[in-house]
């Protein structure tokens, strides 16, 4: 089977600052990181190559600087791994992301099966997936925590739903989003690692994916941020003291007041 | 319509046994209140079939029922389902379509949006009518709660947005409400699937879902064996309320993966959190910091958990949190 991982690359530490003169983030300097949900997707990706003896080809959209994750890609096992890079690829919202990987997909050709993570630890949408499926016109399950059948044109899966659990049948090919239940992601090999090391990594720009400037980055993207901003913090916590009995009262009394019970 | 309407604000409303989730109604609510600042219309579009409660849809405050005549009754079809509403929303053109978070929102509405030529706003805790743009403002928390967006449309219609459950309140009934009731019969040729349902597995564990649990009682790595769930179990059985973890526990295989609230879990706004021996990790804290009234229970004074604490315990929550389900059974008898 011939499979895609899709993956972006995130700031490590989840603590992140708003640049006082730009009041926009600040993320110049930050180390970075394959989004860890991402991480399951690679792994199923990698579990699916070497069942199927297929191919595991790596994609993500992203600055010049991007192309560190996709060597660790490398590292972790994938045969393949490709930058979708362009300065008018800057500020693409979900939806030009979507269109952008869909272009690098047509581009590579035949394959079975995408795989994304369940969502981004920045943006936190879990849009993208879901996104692509519907460019490609191509079948799509959400959260898929069990990969239980790998078939000749479609593949079973189990997915979290509302209610439970669903097993589902899709045709092939298709887009899933996989949740950390699904695999426990292994450690990059030392023959990984030496890999990575000497990985060249090819960068498609959109004149290569035959994308119009337009319809990309801010200016095609339909959603715009308008303005980011510190949540408001109700004060600071109040602590309760005294005995176990005394706190259970005070703390009973406060959720009465707030009727939180 | 006039040349500055918004159009009309839809709202996918989603059942369980026929009767529309409270997740809906307060969506509907909200949608009410956007629709009178901007002088729209409020459509409720109901995607499953034999929906019971239509009229009371009307009353707390659609002005349009759409009643899509979808799969089988036991047929959920996600693909069928975004397939259908795509239709409808180029037939009807909407200005704005709202939905719940959750698993419609995970999968069907970003496949609409799509379809529709038109972004998306996930997640979002707020909306709001700028009666200057006459647009919607969507607000959404990114980075694990700790940053907000407000994200716009500049030049595309409709506006999808997704909100998270308990974003909003239910409103008030208006019996006398009245409303138009549209059968809608799409044609079948033009939604396929190529996914089908093979079993549904139910949780008998998981008596109330995490993500539309008004009250979330959370053990973390503190109650030191899973047989000490126990313990929060009772509590969460005495206040109504889901049954939620931190990581650690999910990965020593103490409880389901399905319970865990974090970074890789799942993200919950409830109104009540009560955190019993969690640490609070960044990554646990992201799943559930823009909880309304967070009460946390650790014997150690410096964890993080009290960082994001309204209520904050320094204890031993093996006295504290047998005591306090005791006092809540005793309270109500």
């Amino acid at each position: 089977m011939n499979v895609i991982v899709c993956i972006k690359q995130v700031p490590a530490k989840i603590k992140i600052e708003i640049d006082p003169k730009t009041g926009t983030l600040a993320s110049g300097g930050v180390d970075r990181a394959i989004n860890p949900p991402d991480l399951y997707a690679l792994e199923e990706g990698l579990r699916i190559k070497e069942k199927t003896k297929g191919k595991v080809t790596v994609l993500t959209v992203g600055p010049v600087k991007a192309d560190e994750s996709l060597k660790e890609a490398i590292g972790y096992g994938a045969d393949e791994a490709i930058l979708l890079s362009d300065p008018a690829f800057e500020g693409s919202d979900t939806w030009a992301t979507s269109h952008i990987l869909s272009k690098a997909i047509k581009k590579l050709g035949q394959f079975d099966l995408v795989l994304c993570g369940k969502q981004s630890i920045d943006g936190e949408t879990g849009q993208v997936g879901p996104m692509l499926a519907g460019v490609l016109g191509i079948p799509f399950v959400s959260l898929v925590n069990k990969m239980e059948e790998l078939g000749q044109g479609s593949i079973k899966v189990m997915r979290m739903s509302d209610e439970g659990h669903q097993l589902i049948e899709m045709a092939l090919p298709g887009v899933i989003t996989v949740v950390k239940e699904i695999n426990i992601p292994r450690i990059p090999s030392l023959r990984g690692l030496m890999a990575a090391k000497k990985a060249k990594i090819p960068v498609w720009n959109a004149q290569e994916l035959g994308i119009d400037p337009a319809t990309v980055g801010s200016a095609g993207s339909p959603t715009r941020v308008s303005k980011v901003f510190f949540p408001q913090r109700p004060g600071k916590s109040e602590m309760l003291h005294g005995s176990p009995e005394s706190q259970v009262e005070q703390i009973m009394e406060k959720l009465r007041q707030v009727k939180a019970i | 319509m006039s040349a500055d309407a918004i159009g009309d604000i839809w709202v996918v409303t989603e059942q369980r046994d026929g009767q529309t989730k409270a997740a809906s109604y307060a969506l509907l609510a909200k949608a009410r209140k956007l629709a009178d600042e901007s002088q729209s219309k409020v459509a409720a579009v109901c995607l499953s079939q034999g929906v019971k409660d239509a009229d009371q849809l009307m009353a707390f405050g659609a002005d349009k029922v759409y009643l899509v005549d979808g799969p089988a009754a036991d047929g959920w079809n996600d693909d069928v389902y975004a397939g259908e509403l795509a239709d409808l929303a180029r037939r009807e053109t909407p200005g704005v379509i709202l939905a719940t978070s959750g698993s419609l929102g995970s999968s069907v509405i970003p496949r609409v949006a799509v379809a529709l030529g038109t972004g998306m706003a996930a997640n979002c805790i707020s909306l709001d009518f700028d009666p200057q743009s006459r647009m919607l403002v969507q607000t959404r928390p990114a980075f694990g709660g700790s940053l907000m967006a407000n994200v716009i449309f500049p030049s595309k219609k409709p506006q999808v947005a997704t909100v998270r459950p308990h974003a909003f309140k239910k409103g008030e009934a208006n019996p006398s409400r009245q409303g138009q009731m549209i059968r809608v019969d799409l044609d079948k040729q033009s939604v396929t699937s190529k996914t089908k349902l093979l079993n549904v597995v139910k949780d008998l564990t998981e008596r109330v879902r995490l993500d539309e649990a008004e009250i979330v009682v959370c053990g973390g790595r503190g109650l030191g064996k899973a047989e000490n769930f126990a313990i929060v179990a009772e509590l969460a059985e005495v206040l109504g309320a889901a049954l939620g973890t931190s990581r650690p526990p999910v990965d020593d295989g103490w409880i389901p993966y399905s319970h865990q609230v974090g970074q890789t879990g799942s993200t919950v706004s409830p109104k009540l959190y009560i955190a019993c021996g969690v640490a609070g990790s960044p990554q646990h804290l992201a799943g559930m910091q823009t909880s309304e009234i967070i009460v946390a229970v650790n014997e150690d004074p410096k964890a993080p958990i009290f960082e994001v604490a309204t209520y904050g315990m320094v204890g031993d929550l093996f006295k504290i949190v047998p005591l306090l389900t005791k006092k809540l059974r005793e309270a109500r008898g």
